[in-house]
């Protein structure tokens, strides 16, 4: 496999704003890989670093094999970005835009331009002054969309769709990845990510803090576990890898390191198996347990999976 | 009433907002007027001055059609009312326009006023609040303006007359604008529509003026002028601009309860629903952002290089017996008084389409603010052809701008005085202070890439070039500070000789300033 995006300890200071501060990242051909990260974290300033837009202080950066910045409008021919923040000219209509950005990059194709103007139920004759944010993001996307760039840059793309839209953009982009085509998609939708997404990489204040498979990064998380017990659940406390333990008679509730998973399973067999119900951990319990010790520093009482598990527990 | 709850927070709030911009608007106004007035005083020191020249604009077409009604005009007041009544009504128009736009549609545009009408506020407060702001503004101007002329010994009924003319003035603009906001949800047709009206009042009083004054009732100007200020004021006109106010605002105020926040009463229209071959390239966006702009330049200055053509061939005679005239166009030796005349003219109108060549090339900073730029420098278009493609506009729309003002000069010129072979000389007089604009382009282009937070600092270098153009004499500043303006240096035609040396060097000024920036711009992160 060929990596198309390559950044190794990429460095951007604004000032005594550190925004980037040893971000890595790595996106192969074929795959769509998403970008995670809270506000701020950035995410914007990374695929700035990546159109050219910002050249880093230091650090590697690799994009088609070539370098982002030096090399920017050959690298442009072969990608299509959408803008978190789309802002368009008021008096052109959003027709006007799409053609004048694909024919800008020299690849409309005017079919899949009717087809997806159709499919993202978008009036092209419109003034850009009179759409909406939702709108405006869906001239950006079909722009991008209609164009046959090996690599879509799009920088939380979704975020004014409402929920049909979203689901028309996720077939859009498995569209794509079956014709072999890459995607670097920046999103806080998680549920998005974890349909759409081979890889993903979770950044925070500027650094990557996890990055690899679906399957790779749930390795590294915890399983939750409901177990109804013959015998009372005791001594799973001493087991290695087990976390916020809860027991009420014979029913068991905790989370486990799925490295730990199979020790804990066996101690519960052990015990004599009435029920088991185990759910693997979402991208959102993945996600909050990265940034746990930032909320708690917020004074949010969220430490890890846990707390979110209980915060389930309540709801049901 | 519930529908007017909160307009009292909403004037502080827009006073807060909006101070430096209201106060700027009613000084330079003030200002003008009073400056044309000591002015005239000078001008025109003895009786004997104030009626010849009085003599010479009774029937002068030309001057009544850009002036005003003649109405006393052998009286210092009279004479000062003609030389700034109109320009300050159509002055007094244009803010209240702008102003009202400022406080009402851009708001809404922005999608603030909705946030501000979610509160506790009255669905009227909003254009209450505004109507008080520029009422406010009109009142204030109006009282400056009778003081000040009060002050350079003028009469004081005359002057509460002229204040008060400005005023009504001020009020119809506001009604007319409050309604037009109404029935548009776009800002630009609202300001380009009252600002027609405008110009369709002054045209409208002009006709009436330079025939027996029955068209100018159809103005909202000659509305102000049948006031006749220091001319035996005619107070019982004022019904007219009153009543106007009150039914425009009146009709605002039962369209704002007719129409949804945010929209207005007529839809707009739609657009293409595929891009012009136009829209193929940088350059082809640039032409179709920047195109109304150069229309409005060019009108503007065409217009305004007509009004000195037009008056040109009464120079002589009017600077024979002018002795002030006389001294300042004899600074320029040698010449006929008709070419000093012409010289003054090019370099006026030049400065002014200077303006042109900055605004064209600042558009970079906004495209790039609003982060429209990094849509297109994210497809394979360089730095370089994105930031050159305005300056392109800017260099090319500063050839069509003081080509036609030049033209406008030399094609009414040349109908009053039945010869047009003045005309190329005319035009050649206004390019040859291309190099000189193409300066100012090159410095904000330079100020663009290298300092993109002090871009805007390419408009102070304009001020300057005008303070230096058209008051460096009399402000008595040093020649080394004059020789900093590129106008300084290029030729004076057609009262001097060609000298083609000066236009290359500045060319090349202009060439290197604008390498330096388009340089910066591409080794520097955007957006800044």
């Amino acid at each position: 496999m060929t990596a198309i995006i390559e950044l190794e300890g990429l460095v951007k200071t604004f000032g005594s704003t550190r925004a980037l501060d040893g971000l890595d990242l790595l996106v192969e051909e074929g795959t769509v890989h998403g970008f995670l990260g809270p506000n701020g974290s950035g995410k914007t300033t990374t695929i700035r670093v990546l159109l050219g837009l910002l050249r880093a202080d230091t650090g590697r950066a690799r994009l088609f094999g070539g370098d982002p910045w030096r090399d920017a409008v050959n690298l442009h021919r072969r990608l299509a970005y959408v803008p978190g923040d789309v802002n368009l000219w008021p008096k052109l209509s959003g027709g006007e835009v799409i053609d004048l950005l694909g024919r800008l990059r020299g690849d409309l194709d005017a079919r899949r331009r009717a087809e997806l103007l159709e499919r993202f139920e978008l009036d092209p004759r419109k003034k850009a002054r009179t759409y909406s944010k939702g709108n405006r993001q869906k001239v950006a996307l079909v722009a991008a969309l209609s164009s046959s760039a090996e690599l879509l840059i799009l920088d939380e793309p979704t975020s004014g769709l409402d929920p049909i839209m979203e689901a028309v953009f996720q077939e859009c982009i498995r569209e794509i990845k079956t014709e072999g085509r890459t995607v670097l998609l920046s999103s806080h939708i998680l549920a998005e990510v974890e349909a759409l997404c081979d890889g993903v990489s979770i950044i925070r204040a500027g650094r990557t803090v996890q990055s690899g498979t679906l399957t790779d990064l749930r390795h590294l998380t915890r399983t939750a576990i409901t177990a109804d017990t013959v015998r009372p659940p005791t001594g799973l406390d001493r087991l290695p890898g087990v976390h916020g333990l809860k027991v009420e008679n014979h029913r068991a509730r905790f989370d486990v390191d799925t490295d730990h998973l199979d020790e804990a399973v066996r101690a519960l067999t052990e015990l004599g198996l009435r029920s088991l119900t185990s759910q693997p951990p979402t991208l959102e319990e993945l996600f909050l347990r990265q940034y746990g010790d930032v909320l708690a520093h917020d004074g949010v009482a969220v430490k890890g999976a846990e707390e979110v598990k209980s915060a389930e527990e309540v709801a049901r | 009433m519930s529908a007017l709850t909160g307009t009292g927070t909403l004037v502080r709030f827009g006073l807060r907002r909006a101070r430096v911009r209201m106060l700027v608007w009613v000084l330079g106004i003030e200002l003008l007027v009073i400056f044309t007035a000591v002015s005239v005083k000078n001008l025109y020191p003895t009786q004997e001055s104030l009626d010849k020249v009085a003599a010479l604009s009774q029937d002068n077409v030309a001057a009544i059609v850009f002036n005003g009604p003649p109405q006393a005009l052998n009286t210092m007041g009279g004479q000062i009312a003609f030389q700034t009544g109109t320009t300050g009504l159509v002055l007094v128009g244009l803010m209240s326009i702008f102003m009202f736009g400022f406080f009402t549609r851009v708001e809404e545009e922005n999608g603030r006023t909705e946030l501000l009408l979610a509160t506790v506020l009255g669905r009227h407060a909003p254009l209450v609040a505004a109507f008080i702001l520029v009422t406010a503004m009109n009142v204030v101007l109006a009282g400056l303006v009778t003081l000040g002329l009060i002050g350079q010994d003028l009469p004081v009924v005359g002057s509460i007359a002229f204040g008060v003319s400005f005023l009504a003035l001020g009020l119809v603009f506001t009604g007319i604008t409050a309604m037009a906001a109404q029935i548009t949800e776009n800002t630009r047709v609202v300001y380009g529509s009252c600002a027609a009206l405008v110009g369709l009042s002054f045209v409208l009083r002009a006709v009436g003026d330079i025939g027996d004054g029955t068209v100018s009732w159809l103005s909202p100007i000659g509305w102000s002028q049948k006031l006749r200020p220091y001319a035996g004021e005619q107070w019982w006109t004022l019904v007219v601009p009153v009543v106007a106010t009150m039914v425009t605002f009146a009709a605002a105020w039962r369209l704002t309860e007719r129409r949804d926040v945010g929209a207005g009463l007529i839809q707009p229209r739609p657009g293409r629903p595929t891009a012009s071959a136009l829209l193929s390239s940088p350059l082809g966006l640039a032409v179709r952002l920047q195109r109304g702009s150069l229309i409005g330049w060019s009108v503007g200055l065409v217009v305004l290089g007509g009004t000195y053509g037009s008056v040109a061939n009464q120079i002589d005679q009017f600077v024979q017996d002018n002795k002030e005239l006389a001294d300042y166009f004899s600074a320029y030796g040698g010449a006929t008084l008709t070419d000093a005349f012409f010289t003054t003219t090019a370099l006026t109108l030049a400065l002014i389409g200077g303006g042109f060549a900055v605004q064209a090339v600042l558009r970079t900073v906004s495209e790039e603010g609003s982060l429209r730029s990094e849509l297109l420098l994210a497809t394979p278009i360089s730095r370089a052809a994105w930031a050159g493609s305005h300056l392109v506009i800017a260099v090319v729309g500063s050839v069509i701008v003081l080509g036609l003002t030049g033209l406008g000069t030399a094609v009414i010129y040349g109908i009053i005085v039945g010869d047009f072979s003045t005309l190329p000389r005319l035009v050649g007089a206004s390019l040859a202070y291309l190099p000189a604009v193409w300066v100012l382009a090159g410095l904000a282009l330079l100020l663009y890439g290298v300092v993109p937070r002090a871009a805007l600092a390419a408009w102070a270098a304009y001020a300057a070039m005008i303070v230096a153009g058209f008051l460096g004499d009399v402000l008595n500043l040093p020649q080394w500070v004059l020789g900093l303006s590129p106008f300084d240096h290029s030729p004076a035609l057609p009262a001097n000789d060609f000298t083609l040396l000066p236009l290359v060097v500045i060319t090349a000024v202009a060439l290197a300033l604008a390498a330096i920036g388009l340089v910066g711009f591409r080794r520097r992160d955007t957006p800044v």
